[in-house]
């Protein structure tokens, strides 16, 4: 996992600021999500950066076992801080665990946090619940008992269907096993995801449409597609350093993309963010979906991100943000600690500014199928619109709706649109 | 005891001491054989300097001095000394070793009646030991040869004593020994200079005459300008006239260094010392001017100096258009410390508005972009650098080109490029290896000279052009580091030159423009478009890059569209990282020229300059 961000010291109770108490007679309306990091691994893949450990990293099973009670000390926790704060309580729309691998622990340790959640806040109608699953991780038992706890969604980290493209992602699980899991987990109730990753060194555009293919032949309807990034201080890394390995260059990227989107397409996806497709836009995930839209969440867990928008009672002052972020310290062992202290695990936080707030809205927005509203673009945004339309990156039909909506090419080279977007 | 106590200090008073007590003395030696390091001994021993105030190469004060590990400005300050029952003002001045800055030399032995000539007792004798020697000699200074780093395992300080005594004439018994690291040797060093170094004769009564030797710009003080007292005495309060362009300006405050700058009452014969007139502009305390009293002023001006020549020229532009005006001031500042630097205004097509600058050499073009980009917090676009070439057209009219740009196309008569005096010293084992090179960048041997058994001397004309760029690195990368390089102006010759245009997506850019022999036009466009390729961002476009002569491509090479600019995930821990990554890129666009519609990175035109001495000197230090 990446270094965490340079912040300011989060308050030693949590306490969010002034600012984002909302009036009484104006409760905000967007979603709240609540996401739940879980940071253990059997083993770790050279290329993951997550926040996650292994056993003997950790030095024996202590934290997992006691990992499901230390995280339902910090939901208590966030109850009471956002209820200080003045901030609308809502039932939360969108549970999300993710990992690591919270499949790693036992299925009733989930299901008793899930538990927590709905104790703390509710749980919306419809709530979408997820939890990210390793293929090798579940049983038709095991998730038989989170359906039966809650849970809506299960999404597997499939990767590859390619046997040598697993292993030099270091994967352990066997790729015919996926057929055997994704059918366990409807036959339980449970919607299903497949994760993959191109552009692996040695992957060839055969390999990769032989995974997409594989993809599609389970009937999954939910597909996140992810291009390989080599995450500095990885394992992969240093394995691309020293020349071990070699990294497909960004057209064979950009070519796998095309297919991605060629494939799923025919077989009826839709792509609804720039990494995911799925079978008409009932079955998107809601909780992503919640990030991009720059909706509430709380993250419970080590590592863990939240981000609470500035509230609706106006209470300014002079260093009003326009919505504060923090982060949970990383250590397992010192998120628990803190928490046993009766603090909260924060290890800093950001108050961001309406420019970057903008920024934020502008780089998330335009990721989405649904298009950026054009009004939240400043003058030169604006201005820059026609540009993008006529050199293809942005939708012309949407623009002139209103929406700035990135074409197949503009997917492609986002980061671009989004610089030019907010100069 | 050698630092004098309080009664025996009254004696050598600043303006109040007999010259017969003085002695001035330089320090020179080839880049990096330990001035700085003995200059700190002689610091300490001293006492001008306290033990736990010190700290290595404490006259390297410039950021940009102690990050290279080298010194760029001369330094003088003053020290007592007693030997026997005398005390002595010692004035020192710690010099640069590098080629480029040679002229810093020159200007500091005019202020000396001699110069401790120091030689590195595991290197001998170099390129730049003889280089300055020379200088010394024509100045008539007593030289005292001194061997540094006989601490060091490798040191042979017999062999060198032996060498160093040939040279300068003399008994290698009496060749000094010392170690600026340890300080073995120092004190005797300093007792020698007392007993050889003549003291300074002027005429007290006379009208003052004092030679300007350095003149610095301080934000908060002005001009500080050093100078030497030849005859007569300045006090504060009194005018002073500049002889050269007979202002006059009241001496606000006088005084000398020690090694911060101490007021004083005044200066009198051969000493040397700093005056502060409240000038800020830059034109009026010019180095090699002579200063003399109002009330009663001198006839006739001190010799002066002669300006030094720039070598080497490259267009300096800022990045944001907008800081034309603020370079204007910066350059100007500059200049004042600076008197090598030379530039008029000129425009690019590509690059706007801009200065042709002069300089010395590559290190002192990238000392200076260095410092106008962090004193004046500039963001700055150098051109390839270039020499001067003198143009005749088919009807006979002479055409100075200094920026290749302005090479005239087609109707040439000839074209003549400036040619350097070069001298190499190398061990014997690798003759063979330097005639090599100086073959290759078309120089012409004019003669060769064993200095000892194991040491040659080899004497070239080559082309300046082809020496400023990396003929110093291939030198010493060549002969293991033990070649060594110096160069004078030695006129001009007429050569087969061609200019090579590079090309972006069809357009002329020319700041890239270079004029290069014929037979290397094609060699050069090639390495270029390939480095452009590297260095050029991929746009959403393809974007051709071409090498020309004429209208004759020579080189081509294609920067492919971009395909691919996007971070695939992007989950709830990932904004504020990606956020800040956006603004740094956004941050990094701001550091681009755009190039019709060709968005090109500051170091792809910095690229030019490839490997060259300046990185030399500063690898050398890591
Ligand atoms: N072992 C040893 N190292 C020395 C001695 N004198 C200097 N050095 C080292 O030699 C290097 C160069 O020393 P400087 O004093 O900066 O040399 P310089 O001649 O002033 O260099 P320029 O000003 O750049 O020409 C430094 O790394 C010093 O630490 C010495 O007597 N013994
Ligand atoms: C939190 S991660 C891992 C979840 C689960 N432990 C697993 O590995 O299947 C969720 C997804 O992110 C993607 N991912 C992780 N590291 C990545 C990387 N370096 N580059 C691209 N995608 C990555 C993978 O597709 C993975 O399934
Ligand atoms: S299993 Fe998933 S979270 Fe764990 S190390 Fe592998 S990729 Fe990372
Ligand atoms: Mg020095």
């Amino acid at each position: 996992m990446p270094a965490l961000p340079d912040g300011v010291p989060v308050p030693a109770d949590g306490a969010l600021p002034a600012w984002t108490a909302d009036a009484p007679d104006a409760p905000r309306t967007g979603a709240f999500g609540v996401y739940v990091h879980v940071p253990f691994c059997t083993v770790r893949c050279g290329y993951c950066d997550f926040n996650t450990y292994t056993a003997s990293e950790l030095g024996g099973g202590a934290s997992q076992v006691a990992y499901a009670t230390t995280a339902l000390r910090e939901v208590e926790l966030a109850r009471k801080v956002l209820a200080d704060a003045a901030v609308t309580p809502r039932p939360v729309s969108t549970v999300f665990f993710g990992g690591g691998t919270p499949t790693s622990l036992p299925a009733a340790d989930l299901v008793r946090v899930l538990a927590g959640v709905r104790d703390a806040w509710g749980l919306a109608d419809g709530a979408e619940v997820t939890t990210e699953a390793n293929p090798d991780s579940v049983t038709p038992a095991s998730l038989q008992e989170l359906a039966d706890g809650g849970f809506t969604r299960v999404s597997f980290g499939m990767q590859s269907a390619v046997p040598h493209v697993l292993a030099t992602l270091e994967r352990t699980h066997d790729p015919r096993r996926i057929p055997d899991v994704v059918r366990w987990a409807r036959d339980a109730g449970l919607e299903v995801s497949l994760d993959l990753i191109y552009g692996t060194p040695g992957e060839s555009l055969e390999d990769w449409r032989a995974s997409l293919e594989a993809v599609l032949a389970t009937g999954v309807d939910h597909v996140s597609a992810y291009a390989l990034v080599v995450e500095p201080g990885t394992k992969m890394a240093a394995q691309v350093r020293r020349g071990a390995v070699t990294l497909p260059d960004e057209d064979d990227q950009a070519a796998k993309y095309e297919l991605a989107d060629e494939l799923l397409a025919a077989a009826g996806f839709e792509w609804y963010e720039v990494s995911n497709w799925a079978r008409g836009a009932g079955r998107a995930c809601r909780h992503n979906l919640a990030y991009w839209r720059g909706d509430d969440w709380w993250g419970i867990g080590p590592g863990a991100h939240s981000y609470v928008a500035a509230g609706t009672a106006g209470t300014a002052g002079d260093a009003a943000g326009a919505g504060v972020r923090w982060w949970n310290v990383k250590h397992p062992r010192r998120y628990a600690a803190m928490l046993e202290a009766g603090g909260s695990p924060g290890a800093g936080r950001e108050l961001l500014t309406p420019a970057e707030a903008a920024l934020e809205r502008v780089l998330l927005g335009v990721r989405l199928r649904e298009g950026l509203d054009l009004r939240v673009l400043s003058d030169a945004g604006r201005r820059a619109v026609a540009g993008l339309v006529a050199r293809g990156l942005l939708d012309g039909v949407a623009a002139v709706k209103g929406r700035a909506l990135l074409t197949l090419r503009g997917r492609l080279l986002a980061d671009a649109v989004v610089r030019e977007l907010t100069d | 005891m050698p630092i004098p106590g309080p009664a025996l200090s009254a004696s050598i008073e600043p303006n109040a001491t007999a010259p017969e007590l003085i002695r001035n003395f330089c320090i020179i030696a080839h880049i990096d054989h330990g001035k700085s390091t003995l200059a700190d001994r002689m610091l300490q021993l001293t006492g001008v300097v306290e033990a736990r105030a010190m700290r290595a190469q404490y006259l390297d004060r410039m950021d940009i001095e102690r990050e290279r590990g080298i010194t760029i400005k001369s330094q003088a300050v003053r020290m007592p000394w007693q030997v026997d029952d005398t005390a002595y003002a010692l004035n020192m001045i710690d010099t640069p070793g590098h080629v480029d800055f040679t002229y810093e030399v020159s200007r500091s032995l005019a202020a000396c009646e001699g110069a401790v000539l120091l030689v590195d007792a595991a290197q001998g004798i170099e390129a730049q030991t003889l280089a300055n020697l020379y200088l010394a000699m024509e100045n008539d200074l007593e030289i005292i040869p001194v061997l540094n780093k006989i601490d060091l395992p490798a040191a042979q300080p017999e062999k060198y004593a032996e060498e160093l005594a040939n040279l300068v004439g003399g008994d290698p018994a009496d060749v000094l020994r010392v170690s600026g690291k340890t300080g073995e040797g120092v004190e005797a060093l300093l007792d020698r200079i007392v007993r050889d170094v003549p003291a300074p004769v002027g005429d007290p009564d006379a009208a003052a005459r004092a030679m300007i030797f350095d003149s610095v710009y301080d934000i908060y003080r002005g001009v500080v300008t050093y100078v030497r007292v030849i005859d007569g005495n300045l006090s504060p309060r009194e005018r002073i006239v500049m002889m050269s362009t007979r202002a006059q300006h009241e001496l606000l405050e006088i005084g000398v260094i020690s090694p911060e700058p101490n007021p004083t009452k005044g200066l009198g014969v051969g000493e040397v010392g700093y005056l502060i007139t409240g000038v800020k502009d830059v034109r009026q305390s010019k180095v090699g001017d002579t200063v003399t009293n109002a009330g009663k002023p001198a006839t006739e001006a001190l010799g002066g100096y002669k300006d030094p020549m720039p070598m080497v020229f490259s267009g300096l532009y800022p990045v944001d258009g907008s800081d034309y005006p603020v370079l204007r001031d910066a350059l100007d500042k500059l200049k004042l410390n600076d008197a090598a630097l030379n530039y008029e205004p000129e425009t690019s097509v590509a690059l706007g508005f801009g200065f042709r600058v002069g300089f010395l050499g590559l290190l002192h073009l990238e000392i200076v972009r260095e410092r106008l980009e962090r004193e004046f917090d500039l963001d700055l676009i150098s051109t390839a650098p270039n020499v001067i070439y003198d143009v005749e057209l088919e009807d006979r009219t002479p055409v100075r080109v200094t920026n290749p740009s302005e090479f005239p196309a087609g109707k040439i008569r000839e074209v003549r490029e400036p040619v350097v005096k070069a001298t190499i010293l190398t061990p014997s084992e690798f003759v063979g290896t330097v005639m090599g090179l100086c073959t290759e960048r078309r120089g012409a041997m004019q003669g060769m000279d064993y200095l000892s058994e194991d040491r040659v001397e080899l004497r070239y004309t080559l082309p300046l052009a082809e020496i400023v760029f990396d003929f110093f690195d291939q030198l010493k990368s060549r002969t293991r580091g033990y070649a060594s390089l110096d160069y004078q102006e030695g006129g001009d010759q007429v050569a087969d030159l061609v200019k090579v245009d590079i090309l972006l997506q069809g357009e002329k850019v020319d700041a890239f423009s270079a004029i290069v022999h014929k037979d290397k036009a094609y060699e050069y466009g090639v390495a270029m478009t390939a480095r452009l390729k590297e260095l050029i961002p991929r746009h959403q476009f393809e974007v051709p890059i071409q090498a020309a002569v004429g209208a004759r491509v020579i080189a081509r090479e294609t920067v492919r569209a971009m395909r691919k600019d996007v971070l695939a995930k992007c989950y709830g821990g990932d904004i504020s990282r990606k956020r800040k990554l956006l603004e740094k890129q956004k941050e990094g666009k701001k550091r681009m020229k755009n190039i019709g519609s060709v968005e090109v990175p500051k170091d792809a035109f910095i690229a030019a300059l490839s490997s060259d001495s300046a990185k030399d000197a500063k690898d050398k230090k890591k």
